[in-house]
């Protein structure tokens, strides 16, 4: 096995004592990037690259991945305490994690999450150890109509799945879509929607969106329901983890379901947010008691977590092999390379093997090492709860704040964060479901410019989204993915009907 | 519920109407700029305007729907969105974290950011005014040395940040 | 009111060689630097290698920021420059959305609503196409274009009417038959979609897809500049980028360089605008500014001043000519 030579090679380069001490500073920073919203990857990554150019490629790398796994693991924390999510790739996480949290059991996600996260990373370096070449070229075989595929497998996974009333999930939805078509139409280079006000061209951002429906939104219900946060009594000690840990293992269908959405959404690359978002979707399909969902089922953290993780850490392949960043940090990161002098391509891995193998080796050990220091801080992070209502809210709202504005460095994007927080306290008293809206912004934009390359590709050939298996399989998945609950819904309906029992709501 | 607890509370039917009309002149809106850039499908695949003119119409349509519901059912709608005095402790949150986004383009982040910490901590916490000010001005130095000095990445800053020399 | 913009533009740039000896002022905060563009693009690159060398070899006392700010085709960046009026702590990298992006979308800004500091390098185009088509030459390929039905051949580059577009029309006028292009939204992804073989061809800056024709994926056909690139080293096995021949002896009469260039806010003064000349002028000297521009295989030219505000209204005419035969100005 000539890989596993290399693989030992590879760790007896990032074993030194220095490399394991860039690899904790790395995820310590790590941790406190994904915990701020606002401040993504990208941003330790970039700040941090200059400090690096005067250390040895390998160890650098080895500190910014790191820094990398370190936000992956913090994205999660936001999410299940206070219901923002950290990183854009953690909003799935809040669907169950938060009302965990609220029940009291925090430290029980918060391990769930962490633990989760760790075994998509786990399985997504297997995956990079073993089969980068085929990997590579798997990634190859998508052009626009595929990638438009995968935007509609991600979106009938999860579609369909709301209790909310259908009219107020299809408004909510459609919002969602409008919101992400307003800005520069990526095909024709257009404006939309921007009526000539400058700050409107940039459009409307995912992570502003998200901070306001989710976290300010939160906040008012919460103000509402009295002056606390519940979920004060969470049990703080370290037997919650083991407890933890047994009840996951009988969760495994789920945590392979999720690596492999999550590797193959980090190659093509898809992006870590839309696997997390599949995999909960598809999880909530797989599962018996799908009414529990949301409520805070413990598979509803165990779904995105390793999803998210895994397309994180597999993005980082289409970057190496092919000069493809698979994520804003791998772009960063990308550069960085170049700066080395290092040219990320199909032969880095011949050209540079120290480096490479380095770089892998330290996947393993910082994610082992990532695991240890994020479950060691969980009674931590568990206690913030306890810090009384009165100083955790206007400090959560000065985060919010300073998360929304480093998105673009603008004032309108703060103002626009409390637009939706309002509009986040309505909807969730209405019941508008949030979900759906958050997908289409995530996808919207996506999904249009890829159907658009492909009908420019074909010349406006629908049958190019039929024209190979790839594409073809794709597509006939998402469409029955899309059909199961709509023929449930209706067979339900009719049986209703049936038993004449009109009970109207 | 009957409808004697109708002074209890605000009556579900406005926000819900409310809502509605906002989302309706948001479709109306997409629809209307989407005819602006073209809405119809070329030899090489849609215009711009064609997805969002779909998007607007369905969101218009969907808007209307609820809307009308909500219409219609106005005289027998009985439940409440929220007790008065709810929605009195979400004003309390509300209000204060409006002034405090409105302050920022004038202020910057920091100043406003403690002066909403230290607001709250008195007027809700029953803290001691040291530590009320201790926190309100810890919060956003902490800030301001991990964001500027560490990740280097600028806040928006005001007078006082100028004044004192950054 | 243009004239007097002007008049102080070229007033600042000539004021900017009598100060340029001994200038008094540096920055006293950390500098914001604008990438008009998205993370990873060739503008962003190169700010933050610059963000770095500039760190790692001190050359100025304030660290640099660099600030991503790409919506409405970078108009978010060049709109907040052309905003921070006498602010001498933001300067921005230029990409030729300096000049498509306003005639394109009508958003008002221009080259004179901000204070010329100095180019940097200019960014080259090349042809591409998959190593396995049979197109060994850019004539092979455009014979093939004029023997096929119009948009038979598919392009892809980035963006929408901005420069990979426009020379997409520059090469259709060269081949007389329409070629469909596709917009993407980054380099990496273009080069990518070619060596999958979603498309026909693209005109990637050589660092996007050097490594895809060193490991032999692609093929490169034609530089288009007025004379081959000076670099002599190998990339492949046989070829450098100095072996390219141009695209205008091979019969497509493109010629078309993209600004790298530095540009500052409105009424600067000519100290701080000499700083920054004076810096780039440090970073030129560099080694590693030096194998950069080799393994981006650039053009090496660097003015600054008058010189350089004239070539960026030359270039901007340019723009102007091209954008209005592709038909791609705002109505």
């Amino acid at each position: 096995m000539d890989e596993i030579n290399s693989l030992m090679q590879g760790f007896s380069v990032a074993m030194t004592l220095p490399n394991l001490g860039f690899m904790l500073v790395g995820l310590l920073l790590g941790i406190l990037i994904g915990v701020l919203p606002g401040l993504g990857g990208a941003n330790g990554v970039a700040i941090l690259l200059p400090l690096t150019f005067s250390m040895n490629p390998t160890s650098a790398i080895i500190m910014l991945s790191c820094i990398y796994w370190g936000a992956l693991f913090g994205g999660a924390i936001t999410s299940i305490l206070f219901n923002i999510p950290g990183e854009p790739w953690s909003v799935a996480t809040t669907f169950d994690g938060y009302p965990l949290a609220q029940q009291g059991r925090a430290a029980e996600a918060l391990t769930a999450a962490f633990t989760s996260s760790f075994v998509g990373a786990l399985f997504a370096v297997l995956a990079i150890t073993f089969l980068a070449p085929l990997l590579a070229r798997f990634a190859l075989k998508f052009g626009p109509a595929e990638f438009f595929a995968v935007q509609m497998l991600t979106f009938c996974s999860f579609i369909g799945m709301s209790k909310e009333p259908p009219m107020k999930t299809l408004a909510a939805m459609m919002l969602g879509f409008a919101l992400a078509a307003v800005g520069m139409d990526s095909v024709t280079g257009q404006l939309r929607m921007t009526f000539g006000f400058p700050v409107l061209l940039k459009g409307f951002d995912f992570l502003i969106a998200v901070i306001g429906l989710f976290g300010i939104g939160e906040i008012l219900l919460t103000m509402e329901e009295g002056l606390a946060f519940k979920g004060k009594s969470a049990k703080i000690n370290f037997r919650i983890v083991w407890q933890t840990w047994k009840e996951l293992i009988r969760h495994w269908r789920t945590f392979l379901r999720s690596v492999l959405i999550g590797c193959w959404m980090g190659i093509t690359p898809g992006g870590a947010t839309p696997a997390s978002f599949m995999s909960y979707g598809m999880a909530r399909r797989a599962a018996k008691d799908k009414d529990s969902f949301g409520k805070g089922n413990i598979e509803g953290v165990i779904a995105p977590e390793p999803a998210a993780h895994a397309a994180g850490t597999s993005a980082l392949l289409p970057m190496l092999t092919l000069g493809i960043p698979g994520s804003p940090t791998a772009a960063v990161l990308l550069g960085g390379l170049l700066i080395w002098g290092l040219q990320p391509g199909p032969l880095l891995f011949v050209e540079q093997k120290d480096f490479v193998w380095g770089l892998i080796a330290s996947m393993y050990l910082g994610n082992i090492v990532g695991l240890i220091v994020v479950l060691t801080t969980v009674p931590w992070w568990a206690a913030i709860l306890r810090i009384p209502f009165a100083v955790i809210a206007p400090v959560i709202i000065f985060i919010c704040a300073v998360g929304a504005y480093t998105v673009h460095s603008s004032i309108f994007d703060v103002i626009m964060m409390l637009v939706f927080g309002v509009f986040g306290y309505f909807f969730k008293k209405l019941r508008y479901p949030l979900a759906p809206l958050v997908l289409a912004l995530v996808l919207g934009d996506m999904a249009e410019s890829s159907f658009r390359q492909s009908m420019l590709l074909s010349q406006g050939e629908i049958g190019i989204f039929y024209s190979n298996w790839l594409v073809g399989g794709l597509m006939a998945l998402s469409i029955f993915l899309l059909l199961v609950p709509m023929w449930a819904g209706l067979k339900s309906m009719l049986r209703r009907r049936e038993a004449g029992a009109h009970l109207g709501r | 519920m009957g409808p004697g607890n109708e002074a209890a509370g605000l009556n579900r039917r406005i926000p819900e109407a409310g809502v509605a009309l906002a989302l309706l002149v948001g479709g109306l809106i997409v629809i209307v700029d989407s005819l602006r850039v073209g809405i119809e499908w070329a030899d090489d695949g849609p215009r711009a305007g064609y997805f969002p003119f779909f998007i607007g119409v369905l969101l218009a349509f969907s808007a209307a729907w609820i809307l009308l519901q909500a219409v219609l059912g106005w005289r027998k709608e009985t439940k409440l969105f929220s007790q008065w005095s709810e929605l009195r402790d979400v004003r309390a949150m509300l209000l204060p974290t409006t002034a405090f986004i409105v302050a920022i383009p004038f202020l910057g982040l920091y100043v406003p950011g403690a002066l909403l910490i230290g607001f709250f901590m008195h007027r809700h916490g029953n803290f001691g005014w040291l530590t009320t000010a201790l926190t309100a001005i810890a919060v956003p130095v902490t800030f301001f040395l991990i964001f500027e000095r560490w990740f280097l990445v600028p806040l928006a800053k005001g007078p006082v940040e100028a004044w004192l020399g950054f | 009111m243009k004239l007097t913009k002007i008049a102080f533009a070229l007033g600042a740039s000539l004021a900017l060689f009598a100060a340029s000896a001994a200038h008094a002022w540096e920055p006293t905060k950390p500098v914001e630097f604008v990438v008009p563009a998205g993370t990873g693009g060739g503008a962003d690159q190169m700010a933050r290698f610059l963000q770095g060398v500039i760190a790692k070899h001190k050359l100025m006392k304030q660290p640099m920021v660099v600030v991503n700010k790409s919506g409405g085709a970078g108009a978010e960046g060049f709109l907040e420059i052309k905003g921070a009026k006498g602010d001498a702590h933001k300067i921005v990298i230029t990409l030729s959305n300096l000049f498509t992006t306003p005639l394109a979308t009508a958003v008002p800004f221009n080259w004179r609503d901000m204070t010329p500091v100095s180019m940097l390098a200019l960014d080259e185009f090349v042809l591409w196409v998959n190593a396995e088509t049979p197109y060994k030459t850019a004539k092979d390929y455009l014979d093939a274009v004029k023997a096929g039905t119009d948009n038979k051949f598919k392009m892809a580059g980035t963006g929408s009417k901005q420069e990979d577009q426009l020379i997409t029309v520059l090469v259709e006028k060269a081949a007389g038959k329409k070629i469909t292009y596709i917009p993407f939204k980054g380099g990496g992804d273009v080069a990518v979609q070619l060596v999958g073989k979603h498309v026909d061809s693209s005109v990637n800056n050589p660092i996007e897809a050097e490594a895809h024709w060193r490991s032999g994926k692609l093929r490169a056909l034609c530089v288009m500049d007025g004379k081959p690139m000076p670099y002599k080293t190998k990339v492949t096995a046989t070829q450098a980028w100095g072996d390219l021949p141009t695209c205008k002896s091979s019969g497509i009469d493109v010629e078309y360089l993209m600004l790298r260039g530095i540009f500052m806010p409105p009424e600067v003064t000519s100290d701080q605008v000499a700083f920054y000349v004076d810096l780039f002028k440090k970073v030129r000297e560099l080694p590693e500014w030096k194998e950069f521009m080799e393994k981006g295989a650039f053009n090496q030219t660097f003015m600054s001043g008058k010189e350089f505000a004239d070539w960026v209204a030359k270039a901007e005419a340019q723009h102007v000519s091209l954008m209005k035969n592709a038909g791609f100005l705002a109505k």
